[in-house]
């Protein structure tokens, strides 16, 4: 394997992993805040359909990640009201969510397969940056969403690490009680949370139907949401691992075709199951040496209510 | 705790609104979809049902017997369609069959692999009616199945392919490690050696018929890794379109792709199973129809070219109809010895043929491709 190869390998994982990051780094403010969204891949297919739909439309790919993000907070937004609301069973309410925009995308999209975006995404180089040997390529000539993507994965940490909002949506989803006492609105945080998480999965939806694979098909995603919610587990509910881990497992994925023409013999559907093996193992590990869910905010999963505390 | 029980149960009944909405609208595509809506007519129309695996509107496999499907209507006005489309395959298909059996069919197709065990269960319930099944193995006394030489085609396609590229480095991105599949690499490598002995034809696996993402990887995967010619065997347009962006060549599959590349398409082996439905349907209609295992080629137009991109010179067009000709007058055929294997054993003599059998059973790639064939 050539230099070329390698820099073509690692620039291909970072724009395979680039809808990963930005579909778990919602899902990882949602759990931040107690609300654990298994709905992801629903939320991610909504996103990749609207996007589609509306860049059709309006002809601007723009409109198109705008409208992702509202048909992804749409989806969040039934399963906050749902599970904060109604303090419903997290769970449930979110494998529903899955099946249910699944279903819908498919229904919504039907009319649009097999059509192609009049307003393709191109690849911008960072000046100066992109001309790095090796990381240059690899970092900074790729579409605008790629630098976003990291972009919101330093903000996300200032703001969950750095700021009072963050202190509020940790205390919300490690203490909900102890955040009431001290006048934090819970629901309020879990509602802000869930609803930016969605918006976060249907960007990363549209990344796919619009940037990667400009076209819509049924079931697109195919099984990338549930990677997502995997990988906030593997980066232990830490935004800045999000970002290594969604490299990691995207360069899994490109993996599976560039050790194929290098001729190097691993079989591709060991390699499929790469990214589900490698956090069942930091899952393991993390647990032996911890004694608990290392990193994982102590409420997730409950419904606060302020009349059982 | 009387509210808390209140909220419960709003929320069982959301949940179980959800659930049924998705349903309806998930599982509510397979509603057959009437062709025509003329309900007191149709007790007494000729009608045919169709099992699709994907949707007329994929731009690939389902499309093309879609088109059949338009075709067959067109050729006989009389008779009435009705199809289901994104049939899993599995238990799910048997019930999808015997809806359209008790909806009256007289024929039922059913367009994919696994709809055959499915397929031989209903049909042993409903001896009136005639089944077939498109890429099937199996067949009984009302069950016929039909396919298509598409090497044939393909082999056409990769003499384009061979004449057009310039490095002598094509990328083929392929579905499964299949006979069919691998059948198809092989005659379209043959193909493009016989004009450019220098090709080779590098292969990758996506292991997925329809994940336009994936395909797309594997595309640009392979224009990284050099190749100035991009050829597919799965169904979505992405191979195209990962072409078209990177300003190099591409062949299509299925249906004539050229929308989707306008400047990367050469051109492509395409499926047109209008005229076999046609044929098919008035020997049913006739009395005459015979349970049988139709493997047609480019003789009776099931397999053909979408139409060559005037980018190729007409010197390799006129060479490429010279073969067509010859294929289906049955003068050659694209498994005519000597062949060579990937590590240089001779597998097919000189002057001998490979059977049906052995293609149908084929587990090794010739000369010249790269790649393994048991990934």
């Amino acid at each position: 394997m050539d230099i070329n190869a390698v820099t073509g390998l690692l620039a291909a994982a970072v724009v395979a992993g680039t809808p990963l990051l930005l579909a778990a780094l919602g899902e990882l403010l949602a759990e931040k805040s107690g609300i654990i969204n298994l709905g992801v891949e629903g939320m991610m297919l909504v996103g990749a359909v609207t996007g589609f739909i509306f860049t059709i439309m309006t002809g601007n790919h723009w409109y198109g990640f705008l409208a992702a993000m509202i048909g992804g907070s749409l989806l969040a937004a039934i399963h906050a009201f749902i599970t904060i609301t109604l303090k419903g069973n997290q769970v449930v309410s979110g494998l529903a969510l899955t099946i249910f925009g699944t279903g819908i995308s498919g229904f919504l999209g039907k009319a649009y397969q097999g059509l192609t975006t009049a307003d393709p995404v191109h690849a911008y180089a960072i000046p100066y940056l992109s001309d790095i040997n090796g990381l240059g390529s690899v970092l900074f000539n790729h579409d605008p969403l790629v630098y976003i993507s990291f972009l919101l994965a330093i903000i996300f940490w200032l703001i969950l690490y750095r700021t009072r909002w963050g202190l509020s949506i940790r205390a919300a989803g490690e203490n909900p009680a102890a955040a009431d006492a001290v006048g934090i609105s819970v629901s309020k945080v879990r509602y802000f949370c869930t609803i930016v998480g969605g918006m976060m999965a249907g960007l990363g939806g549209a990344y796919l139907s619009l940037v990667y694979a400009p076209s819509w098909q049924e079931n697109m995603t195919a099984g990338r949401g549930w990677i997502a919610v995997a990988l906030v587990i593997f980066a232990l509910w830490n935004p800045l691992r999000a970002v290594v881990g969604s490299y990691l497992f995207g360069g899994v994925e490109a993996m599976t075709f560039g050790l194929q023409i290098a001729g190097i013999k691993v079989s591709s559907f060991f390699l499929q199951m790469l990214p589900y093996l490698l956090t069942i193992i930091v899952l393991v590990i993390v647990t032996i040496k911890m004694r608990q869910e290392a990193g994982a905010p102590n409420a997730l999963g409950f419904a606060y209510d302020r009349e059982e505390r | 705790m009387s509210n808390l029980k209140k909220t419960k149960k709003t929320l069982v009944l959301i949940l179980a609104l959800i659930f049924i909405a998705s349903m309806v609208i998930g599982c509510g595509s397979p509603a057959a979809q009437d062709d025509e809506k003329n309900d007191d007519k149709a007790a007494e129309k000729f009608k045919v049902g169709f099992i699709y695996i994907g949707t007329p509107g994929d731009a690939g496999w389902t499309f093309a017997h879609d088109q059949g499907r338009k075709y067959l209507v067109e050729q006989i006005p009389e008779i009435e369609t009705v199809y289901l489309e994104l049939v899993p395959e599995g238990a799910d298909a048997e019930r999808s069959i015997e809806q359209l059996a008790q909806e009256g069919c007289n024929i039922i197709v059913a367009n994919s692999f696994g709809y055959g065990d499915a397929m031989l269960e209903v049909a042993k319930r409903y001896p009136e009616i005639t089944f077939l099944h498109c890429s099937g193995l199996e067949s009984a006394e009302n069950v016929g199945t039909f396919f298509g030489r598409i090497y044939q085609a393909r082999y056409l396609s990769g003499m384009v392919a061979g004449a057009m590229t310039k490095n002598n480095t094509i990328g083929y991105a392929a579905a499964f490690p299949i006979p069919e599949v691998i059948r198809g690499i092989n005659a379209f490598t043959l193909g493009a050696q016989a004009v450019n002995p220098d090709v080779k034809v590098k292969v990758v696996w996506s292991l997925t018929w329809v994940d336009a993402v994936q395909e797309k990887a594997a595309a640009d995967r392979l224009i990284e890794a050099g190749c100035d010619l991009l050829a597919q065997h799965a169904d979505t347009p992405a191979v195209q379109q990962a072409a078209e962006a990177a300003g190099i060549y591409s062949i299509g599959y299925n249906s004539d792709m050229r929308s989707f590349a306008p400047n990367a398409n050469l051109t492509g082996p395409v499926w047109n199973w209008g005229p076999y439905y046609v044929k098919t349907v008035k020997a049913v209609m006739d009395g005459t129809w015979k349970p049988e295992e139709y493997w047609g080629g480019l003789e009776d137009e099931i397999v053909d070219l979408a139409t060559i991109s005037d980018k190729v010179p007409a010197e390799v067009i006129a060479q490429v109809e010279a073969k067509k000709q010859e294929m289906s007058n049955k003068e050659w055929d694209v498994f005519t010895g000597p062949i060579t294997d990937q590590d240089g054993n001779v597998r097919v003599q000189e002057g001998q043929k490979l059977t049906d059998e052995e293609m149908l059973a084929l587990d090794w790639f010739v000369a010249g491709v790269e790649g393994s064939p048991n990934p």
